[in-house]
Order: structure tokens, then sequence, then C-alpha cells
């Protein structure tokens, strides 16, 4: 094999696809920095206060502020901790949480991995993410992170049953696993009525709810509840260590809200299906339709109290496990019986 | 090219976590490297083509029965030297066992260069029309959904099994009735009584508490 073949085969590839993770990476750490600023402002205009408003105009590099300062802060590793598995927990948990983003469409044709089996993947990536929760929990050898990590595992656990429901609803429209097909069959002449919101809006809610558990976002915040837990798992976590496990956090609520676009709001479409409006790229829909989805957390957030743990645990199992189970037969009964079934 | 040297990384790995499965002194780390000896045998699975399997694996396996399983290694608190000590005794036990392994593992090499046709006899062989995903589901859906349904009757009757085995209902426990707790409303949980000053109020405090 000549070098010219080398090149063309191996080398070649490899970059452009090296340059493509580092493109998308470094555009979604942006945009969650500015995603983590929002957060912020939304919960303090509801609150009447300003926000973070002293670094840079309208207090627009804040997220970046905060980074520096996490960065130059001495990490502290606890004496009795294991070691090892203490620093692999924040790691794991942000290497995991960017790599859903692989396969995740953002536009037509805009994916660095077009895998059959994308949901699936991106399914048992978030699956994943526990892990980064228990192990921490477990290596600070403390009580409080091993508590609060005990719960946050059985917590993100129950609720990705009911999410693997909610997905299997709307692969049972599609027929694929693939998320660009997810999104084409969405591609209807009716534009935002079109999608999946609309017919499966019962699953598009437990969707959002249990995204939201599975994240721990507030109103499900219990694995860093303070008044019982201090800081849940991460107490003992401190600067770098402490900053990859927000960052994880962030990446996975990122993921649930381009989820959700892609399984209920048509990705990339466009909502309204003729001239002025689909000439605007589809990465603007995009992006538009996952800050939706974001304010909405980010409105639950600020509005809803904390729920105990064992009201969660009901809403998990006794709410959302049967109606998603109810709703993926009857939608099996009706694609199947009306003859809606893709083919 | 790739596909080898992938192989070779996730093989190598496999069995270097599946080794220190049983060599690592902590219990909680045995249990991280059979995590990742599940991670890589999924990673093989993507290479054979099964990508389907492969996510299965992870969401399963790694996403929830080693979560259970770490939650309760975690909570046990093993000493693994205390086990260790009549570690040898076993030795001969292990031996017989690890010999059989050994013969069959021999065998089914055996068989493939004895017959070189074994391997497309005992696989059938994948569908190139059709997506990994669709192939499985029209042999366990269509053709063999009996054997399918049976099959997950028997996992239903393990469960209930288990359930039927650790559910005890216990009477002196309270329990909480979540609709009795949302059907109260002001006029049900509180009693406003005017209370006139310098006099307090008479009412019985320990049949209140009764």
């Amino acid at each position: 094999m000549t070098l010219t073949e080398i090149w063309s085969t191996y080398l070649w590839p490899l970059i452009i696809m090296v340059a493509q993770s580092l493109l998308l990476m470094v555009t979604l750490l942006i945009i969650i920095a500015y995603l983590l600023l929002a957060d912020r402002k939304i919960w303090a205009a509801v609150q009447i206060r300003r926000g973070p408003n002293v670094v840079g105009p309208f207090g627009l590099l804040q997220s970046f502020a905060d980074l520096i300062k996490f960065v130059v802060k001495e990490p502290i590793i606890p004496d009795g901790a294991n070691k090892g598995v203490f620093l692999l927990a924040p790691l794991i948990t942000t290497v995991l949480a960017l790599a859903a983003w692989a396969v995740i469409p953002v536009n037509a044709g805009w994916v660095i991995a077009n895998l059959n089996v994308g949901i699936l993947y991106v399914f048992a990536i978030s699956s994943l993410g526990v892990y980064g929760i228990i192990m921490a929990g477990w290596a600070s050898n403390s009580k409080y992170p091993f508590l609060a990590a005990l719960r946050s595992a059985a917590q993100m656990v129950s609720y990705e049953v009911s999410i693997g429901f909610v997905i299997i609803t709307v692969l049972l429209c599609v027929g694929s696993l693939n998320l660009t097909a997810v999104v084409e069959a969405q591609n209807g002449p009716y534009g935002m009525f079109s999608w999946y919101w609309l017919p499966l809006f019962p699953m598009f809610v437990i969707f959002i709810i249990s995204a939201m558990a599975e994240t721990n976002r507030p109103p499900f915040d219990l694995v860093e509840a303070e008044s019982e837990l201090v800081a849940g798992f991460m107490v003992e976590y401190s600067a770098s260590p402490y900053m990859l496990f927000m960052l994880g956090e962030y990446v996975a609520i990122t993921t649930m809200c381009a989820l959700a676009t892609i399984l209920f709001l048509g990705g990339w479409l466009s909502p309204i299906p003729f001239a002025p409006f689909t000439w605007v790229p589809g990465i603007v829909w995009f992006l538009l339709k996952v800050f939706f989805i974001f304010f909405i957390f980010a409105m639950a957030k600020a509005m809803v109290p904390r729920y105990r743990y064992d009201q969660l645990m009901r809403i998990g199992w006794k709410f959302f496990l049967p109606l998603s189970l109810a709703m993926v037969v009857i939608v099996a009964a009706v694609l199947q019986f009306g003859g809606l079934g893709p083919r | 090219m790739i596909a080898p040297l992938f192989f070779y990384i996730f093989a190598s790995l496999c069995i270097a976590s599946a080794f220190m499965v049983i060599a690592s002194k902590n219990a909680v780390h045995s249990v991280l490297f059979l995590i990742l000896a599940f991670v890589n045998a999924s990673g093989l699975f993507v290479l054979l083509g099964a990508e389907f399997v492969a996510m299965i694996l992870v969401v399963v396996y790694v996403g929830a029965v080693a979560v259970l399983f770490l939650f309760v290694v975690m909570m046990l608190d093993v000493d693994f030297t205390e086990l260790r000590e009549g570690f040898l005794q076993y030795l001969p036990i292990g031996a017989v066992v690890g010999c059989i392994l050994l013969a069959e593992l021999l065998l089914v090499v055996g068989a493939w260069t004895i017959a070189p046709t074994m391997p497309q006899s005992i696989t059938t062989p994948i569908p190139t029309d059709v997506s990994n995903t669709m192939a499985l589901g029209l042999v366990l859906y269509t053709k063999y959904v009996y054997y399918f349904q049976l099959a997950g009757l028997v996992l239903l009757v393990a469960m209930i099994g288990a359930i039927v085995l650790t559910l005890q209902h216990r009477q002196s426990a309270k329990r909480q009735i979540a609709s009795v707790q949302n059907a109260r409303n002001k006029a049900t949980a509180i009693e406003i009584k005017q209370v006139p000053s310098g006099q307090g109020i008479k009412e019985d405090i320990e049949e209140k508490v009764s």
C-alpha cells in the first residue's frame, strides 16, 4: 500500500472525523455556556432579580468566568477516598454525556455518525450516566454522598423505563431507529401539526417530565437536595472535577432537549411549510426548538417545588409506567388496525 | 484493517477486564471491571454487525443489571481477603470445570477445522436487504412469536415469584394513601376557633392526641 493510499483511505477520513467532532463539541460547549446563563437569568427573572450581570455586557461572559475560576482552583481529594474511582467518576459523567451527541442530527445530513440504531445508542449512553453518580458517591467514602448516590441511581433507573416506552411509541410510528429517519417521518404537509407532539401529546408530556427526572433537574433534583443531603453526591468534589459534573449534567440536559426536539418537534423541519420559512437553515429551527424545550425546563426549575422522594418514585412507577405501557399498546393497535403503520 | 485493529483492542480489553474481575481485591472494583468487560463485549458485537444486540447489551446489562449488582456489592461491604482464606481447597473442582470448558471450546474450534462449512450451517446468514434490527424483529415477533411470548411469561412468573416471596404487608406499618392526602382541603384539614382572650380554649388534649 502506497503512502497516498494510506492517506486517502485512513488518514484523511480520520482528520475529517476529528475536525467534525471538534467543531460539534466546541459549538455545543459554547451553546451550553449560554444555556447555563439563560437558565440563571430565567430563574432570576421569575424571582424578580437581575441574575448574573457583572462579567461582560449583561453578564454574557459569566459562564466563562466561572470556568476559569473552577479550573484555577485547587482540587481537593479526600484522604479516605478511593482516588482512582473518585477522579474517574466526573470524567465518565462528562465523556458519556458528550458521546451521545455523536448520533444527534442537527440538520439534514449534519450528523457525525448516522447509526441505524441511533436512538438506542442515545438511550444506552444516557442509561450509563448513572455510573458517574454511583462511583462518585461510593468513592467519596462519606455518608452523605453515598446516600445521595443511591437515591439518585434508583431515580434515574426508574425514569429510564418510562423514557424507553415513550421512545418505543415514537419508533412504532416511524418504523426505524435512525434519528434522521425519525425527523423525516414527521415531514408532512401541515408543518408543525404533522409532528408527533400532536398525536402523541401524552407521551410528549411524559417524556419532558421523565427527562427532568433522568437528568436530575429540579423539581426532581433530589440528588443534590441541599436541605437533606448537603450537596448530594458532589459534596467532596471541588474545582475541575466538580465542574466536570456540572458540565456533564448540562450536556445531558441539552441532549434530552435535543432528543425531545427530534422525537416530537420535528428536528430541523420548519414549523410552517411554505416559502419564506423553509429558506431558513434547518440548524436555526433545531436550535430554536432546543431552546424552547430548555425554557420549559428552566421554568419548571423556577416554579415547581421539589418533590419528595416517595412522591417521585410513585409518579415514576405508578403513573408513568402504566400510562406509557398502555400508550404503547394503544399506538400499536391504532397503527396496525387503522392501517397507518409505516411500511 | 481498521476492523481487526478494533477487534484486538476490544478483545484484549475484554479479557483483561474479565481477569481483573476475579483478580482485584476490592469487590466494587470487580464490578466496575465487569462493566468494562460488558462494554467491550458490546463493542465486539458492533464489529460483528449485530448493532442491535450490542446496544441492548449495554442498555440491559450495563444500564440496569450491573447497577443493581453494584448497589448490592456496595452495601454488603464484603471482606474479600477473608473469603480467600480457603481459596486453594476449591482448586480441584475449579480445575475440572475449567478442563470441561476447555474441551468444549476445543470441540467447537475443532469442528471448524474438520468441517469448514460448519460456521455457515450453524449461523443463519445475515440478510443483506433488511437492517439488522428488522431482521431480528422478524425472527422474534413473526416467526417465533409464541416461543418469544413463552419466554416472556417465564420471566413474568419469576418476577411475580420474587415479589410474593419478599412482599409482606405488616399491619402495624402506617401506610400513605396518596388519594386521601390529595383529597384534603382547607375545610377538612383545619378548624378555626375563636379564642376569647384571657380564657384560653377548653379542649380535651388527650382526645386530640388519640
